[in-house]
């Protein structure tokens, strides 16, 4: 018995059938499912237990936002937790399990929690364990520890790559929904070069979830059509799998390219997930918006969700939840779902509209005035109590309920420069602010522009004065006719004398939790959120803030323009440390430099050090040593009565040229140059001008106006910056240049009595190298070779 | 960020060494009456303004100039970039 | 004189070679460098004496220009001579005779490596390494910039052709680096 709620039509690959595991039970999906769809096409409705109370839990939407549906992913090193079933690609072989609960699934031991809620509301912490102060680190925080958290970690090193990357465009659009579509059509034909970047692995947004989007088409159809059109243009990158998670200075933003997150192992050599900056000289938010829950009693059990993930589920993945399925909606956009399900052969049990004067159906129940004032069913919803206008309350048996309570923009993106949201009354919602960050402009859903057509209109409009902005020519684009009906609303909130009702299902935050808020005088949002924790975790309350905040102002006598809203920040969702690390770690984390006798040093069995970023060789062991003062020992004896030679290459080496290369030596060490003879070198101290010692090393001259410095292996490159400031800042007309030449010369310490012997046997014998010749701190130059003596090691 | 460097054109800050304010630039003159007072101050004191902010930035991944920037602190804004050298000699430094 | 071999940055006796779909990466030993840098009151001598040396206008800072001797930008009043070692042993000697003391002259042969990247679809992995604009990186452009924390010399030779010069210590590390792209992107 496989896959009994699947659907006919979508968007899946039915000739492709793929295995998976879920709490190690085998199911089987379609090419093109995300794990939710295949589990809910499974039936499987309970997918994990919340994070206080330990609710049964199931699927809550279809996408990015999901609170409730968050699993570990995959086995051992590349156990991923706290991963939505909503955005994961099913892949054969795929493993995912539950996470937040002891022992199983159906039994979780901690459920208990639910039973003392009375107890664990919010600001349970900060009452309870207050005294014995004692029992803090001993007894209180290891419980604490122990149930805090979702899901686990391998404790392994990941063994994925992340790698990084940096791309230009005029445009970068953000969405690829019927605005973000229109746009990238109107710039790319313009001859703009255009990214356009969707988190979802199919283009297309809210288009591949409805069934009548388009007038003449198939919204699905025309947005593959578009996305081929657009792959094509060598101006146009299309980049799916790919979340823009931030905002960030002068156009930049950040963007996350999942290149193997659908795949079991990344291919050889290939990386898990790529972090892109972006450059851009202007961009379009073209996010769309989710929709909103309503609360209610015991609103959270495994079969309720959004109205529009239900109609994603079976337009796009042909799946429903259940086979009678009731809808609660404050909105016109709920009974589109009622009638795509009921097209698709899934029993209607009712709509329950709040609304007195909603939208009558032929084909199933609707109950204007209704409301849906509580739940039941253990581990999954068996039937919801409908409040009726009459005063009665009516039960009506469901497996699934889809809530609609209208639809917030996605204007996350616009609040990254600290942009206030705006309330639009018309939407009862937030809509982008004026000060978002520059040259980000915004359309469609995400403006507030809801229906298809208008958002087709509006994301070619704001392509265009883009394009003016830019300097390109316009370009008229032949949008396909859509849908245009306005989506009604009166806002509704939560259910009047509901307590236990979920706002936020991840942090287990409910209506009553916010009433004590206020009772306690948590009333500004910023501590409203930090004393319930509504809007914290993997989510960051996309669909549950609104109910909070509304609730705060009836609780205040305020509106909820007046209550404010707290703002976002990235990232957009939730990503992997190792992606922003990258490249950056292990023995990549920095450049490794190695000398010019490197590879003799590791032939000869060197022990090296690392000295900043080099690697130096300490000593070098011969056979028989088995402790290092041995080996040093001898070398050091081995120098004191014949010669020993030293690869010092590390020290910084600085040339200095100009008519005025001794004045400025003169000036940035304490000791004086001018009167160096050419051929001489000296010992130089350099000193911060607070009279600390910076840095201390010898300049040869090698001419009247051409010295080379030497500095310490540490301090090469903050010396060769500070004499960089000193010549362009300090004395900027002094004739002066400098080059570093650290990496052009080979340097060699050789010492001991018998260094003059050695140095005459790799010196060709027309060079003098006797002491009167070649005195101390006397400088040769052979060739390309540089010869100092100096009394110094 | 993103700095506009007088001769290369926009290029992305992680290329530059930050440098801090640009009263860097105005080292006392060491003969002064009162150097041993102008250099602690020039030494140790710096201010740190919520607003428009004159600092040095050193190209060193770059062509190695140093830059006096202008920019918000607030905001990021940056409303001017020029050449280091340029800036000294404008406030009377040569040789 | 003495029977010493000559190593590359990466510690062989040969240049490395690696292939990863359409393009190769080389590992180029075999270049003269010397930069060059004006003197104050030198700068237009200075030019002349590229101009010269190259047989062609000194290049303009984000430039290279030349033929067999060729000259990039590397700073204000500051280029950097390349030219093949085996017919340009001396380039630095040669330059100094040149520029006649209006600039300052320093050999720097050895302390760049180079590695070429050659192919079609060079973008892909050069977007992987810094951020140059790839998509107006013409022939005849080249910059100085950080690719895996290493100041690098990015030159554009031709469309498919593009040559990287890094520090010689961190010569393994950047090779790594430029590996690690090819990978990524083919």
């Amino acid at each position: 018995m496989s896959q009994i709620n699947r659907l006919g039509g979508g968007q899946i690959d039915r000739t492709k059938t793929l295995d998976f595991k879920f709490d190690g039970k085998s199911y089987q999906g379609h090419d093109g499912d995300t794990l939710a769809s295949a589990l809910l096409a499974n039936n499987v409705r309970l997918m994990g237990r919340s994070f206080k109370y330990h609710r049964p839990r199931g699927v809550l939407t279809a996408g990015s936002e999901e609170p409730n549906a968050i699993m570990e992913l995959r086995d051992g090193a590349r156990q991923e937790p706290n991963t939505r079933a909503t955005t994961a690609e099913l892949f054969g072989g795929l493993t995912a399990k539950s996470q937040n609960k002891m022992g199983s699934l159906r039994f979780d031991f901690m459920a208990i929690n639910d039973r003392f809620s009375n107890f664990l509301t919010a600001g349970f912490y900060y009452k309870t364990f207050m005294w014995p102060a004692a029992f803090w680190e001993k007894v209180y925080e290891p419980i604490i520890r122990k149930a805090a958290g979702l899901g686990s970690i391998s404790f392994e090193d990941d063994p994925d790559d992340y790698d990084r990357g940096f791309l230009h465009c005029d445009l970068l659009i953000i969405g690829a929904g019927p605005s973000g579509l229109a746009a990238a059509l109107t710039a790319g034909r313009a001859g703009a070069q255009v990214i356009l970047a969707d988190e979802d692995y199919t283009m297309g947004g809210r288009l591949n979830s409805e069934r009548f989007s388009l007038v003449d088409q198939s919204g699905a159809d025309w947005a593959a059509k578009t996305v081929a059109e657009l792959t094509s243009l060598p101006n146009v990158r299309v980049m799916a799998r790919t979340t823009i998670l931030g905002a960030f200075d002068h156009g930049i933003y950040g963007a996350l390219e999942r290149v193997s997150d659908h795949l079991a192992v990344p291919e050889v050599g290939k990386p898990r997930q790529i972090l892109w900056r972006i450059y851009s000289k202007r961009s379009l938010l073209c996010a769309g918006a989710t929709e909103r829950p309503i609360a209610f009693e015991n609103n959270d059990r495994p079969g309720i969700m959004l109205a529009g993930a239900m109609r994603s589920y079976a337009n796009r993945w042909a799946v429903t939840a259940a086979h009678n399925v009731a809808i609660f909606t404050n909105n016109d956009d709920g009974h589109k779902t009622a009638a795509d399900l009921h097209a698709a052969g899934v029993s209607i049990a009712a709509v329950v509209d709040i609304r007195q004067d909603a939208p009558l159906s032929e084909e199933y129940e609707v109950i204007a005035g209704g409301q849906v004032v509580n739940s039941n069913g253990r581990l999954g919803l068996t039937s919801i109590e409908v409040s009726l206008p009459d005063g009665n309350t009516r039960a009506l048996p469901c497996g699934a309920l889809g809530m609609s309570g209208g639809w917030n923009p996605n204007i996350h993106l616009t609040s990254h420069h600290r942009g206030h949201p705006v309330w639009n009354e018309k939407i009862a919602a937030f809509c982008p602010p004026d000060n978002g960050p520059a040259g980000l402009s915004v359309a469609g859903a995400a403006l507030g522009n809801f229906t298809t057509a208008e958002a087709l209109a509006s994301g070619a409009c704001q392509a265009n004065a883009i394009l003016k902005d830019l300097g390109i020519k316009q370009n008229k684009v032949v949008l396909p006719l859509a849908e245009d009906a306005p989506a009604n609303m009166t806002p509704f909130w939560y259910v009047k004398g509901c307590s236990r009702a979920w706002l936020d299902q991840q942090n287990d935050v409910t209506v009553k939790d916010v009433k004590l808020s206020h009772q306690e005088n948590f009333i500004s949002v910023e501590h409203l959120k930090r004393y319930t924790t509504l809007g914290m975790g993997t989510d960051q309350g996309k669909t549950s803030n609104m109910g909070g905040l509304a609730i705060m102002a009836e609780l205040t006598g305020k509106t909820i323009p007046e209550v404010g809203t707290t703002i976002f920040r990235p990232p957009y969702t939730p990503t992997a440390i190792g992606a922003f690390a990258g490249r950056d770690r292990g023995t990549d984390f920095r450049p490794t430099r190695k000398t010019p006798s490197h590879t003799w040093a590791e032939e000869q069995g060197a022990v090296f050090v690392e000295v900043g970023m080099w690697l130096r060789a300490q000593w070098f062991p011969q056979a028989g040593e088995t402790h290092w003062r041995q080996s040093v020992d001898r070398e050091v004896l081995a120098t004191r009565n014949s010669v020993g030679i030293c690869d010092v290459t590390t020290l910084g080496k600085i040339d200095v040229q100009g008519a005025d290369a001794a004045t400025f030596l003169n000036k940035i060490y304490c000791n004086g140059f001018a009167k160096l003879l050419v051929g001489k070198t000296r010992y130089g101290l350099m000193l911060r001008e607070d009279g600390i010692a910076m840095d201390d090393g010898t300049a040869a001259r090698l001419a009247e106006d051409h010295f080379v410095v030497t500095t310490t292996t540490a301090n090469a490159v903050s010396v060769f910056r500070h004499m960089e400031f000193a010549r362009q800042c300090l004395w900027p007309d002094l004739d002066v240049q400098l080059i570093s030449t650290t990496e052009a010369w080979a340097q060699y310490a050789v010492a001991g009595p018998n260094a003059r012997k050695l140095l005459k046997k790799v010196v060709d014998p027309e060079f003098d190298l006797s002491n009167d010749a070649f005195s101390i701190y006397g400088l040769r130059q052979y060739h390309c070779v540089r010869w100092t003596k100096s009394a110094f090691v | 960020m993103i700095i506009n460097h007088p001769i290369l054109g926009p290029r992305d800050s992680a290329e530059f060494t930050y440098m801090g304010d640009a009263a860097l630039l105005d080292r006392p003159d060491w003969q002064a009456k009162d150097a041993l007072l102008q250099f602690v101050d020039y030494g140790y004191l710096r201010d740190n303004p919520a607003g428009p902010h004159i600092e040095l930035w050193y190209h060193e991944q770059g062509d190695r100039s140093f830059l006096v920037v202008t920019r918000d602190t607030t905001t990021h804004q940056i409303s001017s970039v020029k050449l280091a050298s340029d800036v000294a000699r404008g406030r009377g430094r040569s040789k | 004189m003495h029977n010493l071999s000559a190593t590359t940055a990466l510690g062989g006796t040969e240049p490395r070679t690696e292939q990863r779909g359409p393009i190769t990466l080389n590992e180029e030993p075999g270049y003269a460098l010397a930069s060059v840098a004006a003197r104050k009151g030198g700068e237009r001598a200075t030019v002349l004496a590229i101009q010269r040396i190259i047989g062609a206008a000194a290049p303009k800072p984000n430039h290279a220009a030349g033929n067999t001797v060729t000259a990039f930008w590397t700073g204000p009043e500051q280029w950097m001579l390349e030219a093949p070692y085996d017919s340009h042993e001396t380039l630095f000697a040669m330059a100094r005779a040149e520029v006649k003391g209006k600039a300052s002259i320093t050999e720097q042969t050895s302390g760049w490596c180079r590695f070429d990247l050659r192919g079609v679809g060079l973008g892909a992995v050069l977007e992987r390494l810094c951020p140059i604009n790839m998509t107006k990186f013409q022939p005849g452009d080249a910059t100085r910039t950080s690719i895996d924390h290493l100041g690098c010399f990015v030159i554009c030779r031709a469309l498919d052709h593009i040559s990287i010069l890094g520090p010689r210590s961190s010569a393994a590390s950047l090779h790594h680096g430029l590996l690690t792209s090819m990978r990524s992107a083919y």
